[in-house]
């Protein structure tokens, strides 16, 4: 289990790192977040703490989408901007 | 066991199969899998109400987002595709590689059982928790809620200037 969780965060973490596709680093992060679920839930497990763990692990599910939704929103906004998601095209932000 | 080796391997590979795959649909998709199959492993360790949870919102909610944001943009062309698919490939292929030594280095590592104990702890249930003991996270929650439904209706609305 402890070797799972290991591989999704290994995996979100590299995505992130190598992709330059916006849209591609948000799936990267939705495995991280995922990865971290497991863990919340197997720590819950292992303490006999069943309830505290799925009380956190609901909270960060309400986070992870309200995340998910506005990124998706940006991302959109940056595509009909610059016509790509390639994330070098908004290093320079204006203010 | 037998199940729940299968349910590990299948997670490997759907995750694998969302970071590695070229198109962003397929990617989308196999995210589902993977959190379709992660809510499985929850139900299995008592944890019944988060698994609901990442089956409905996870699997069902954040996929329709991802699918709907994916649809409402350009298409690559032919060329783009077969250029940017040489590209991953350089890219991509250290991962199998990086995610069979993880499996290595930590298959024999077990989640520890002796610190399981606490008694009172297994009493409660989840409503009991999350509505009293962590009563501010439900404000968070609504806080972040609204803050979510605000942002993402900025952010869809339409410009009101005329061309």
């Amino acid at each position: 289990m402890i070797a799972l969780i290991i591989v999704l965060f290994v995996a979100g973490l590299y995505c992130i790192l190598v992709t330059r596709n916006l849209m591609r680093v948000l799936i990267g992060l939705e495995l991280l977040t995922k990865a971290v679920t497991l863990l919340l839930i197997v720590a819950g497990y292992a303490t006999g703490r069943q309830a505290l763990a799925q009380a956190i692990v609901i909270t960060l599910i309400m986070i992870e989408v309200v995340v998910i939704a506005v990124m998706a929103g940006v991302i959109l906004s940056i595509f009909r901007h610059t016509g790509s998601l390639d994330a070098s095209n908004v290093k320079n932000l204006k203010g | 066991m037998i199940l729940d080796k299968l349910l590990l391997i299948s997670v490997v590979f759907a995750a694998l199969w969302t970071v590695m795959t070229r198109s962003l649909l397929k990617a989308a998709l196999g995210l589902a899998v993977t959190s379709a199959l992660i809510a499985v492993i929850l139900f299995r360790l008592d944890s019944p109400l988060a698994g609901v949870f990442e089956l409905s919102v996870c699997a069902g909610l954040i996929t329709a987002v991802f699918v709907s944001a994916i649809s409402l943009m350009k298409p690559l062309t032919h060329k783009e595709t077969i250029a940017l698919s040489r590209a991953r490939i350089k890219k991509y292929w250290p991962l199998p590689i990086i995610i069979s030594a993880v499996i290595l280095i930590f298959s024999a590592s077990t989640v520890p059982t002796s610190i399981r104990v606490l008694p009172e702890a297994m009493e409660q249930n989840v409503q009991n928790v999350l509505w009293n003991s962590r009563s501010l996270d439900l404000f968070g929650q609504i806080v972040i809620v609204l803050a979510g439904v605000f942002g993402t209706v900025i952010l869809f609305r339409e410009s009101n200037k005329k061309p």
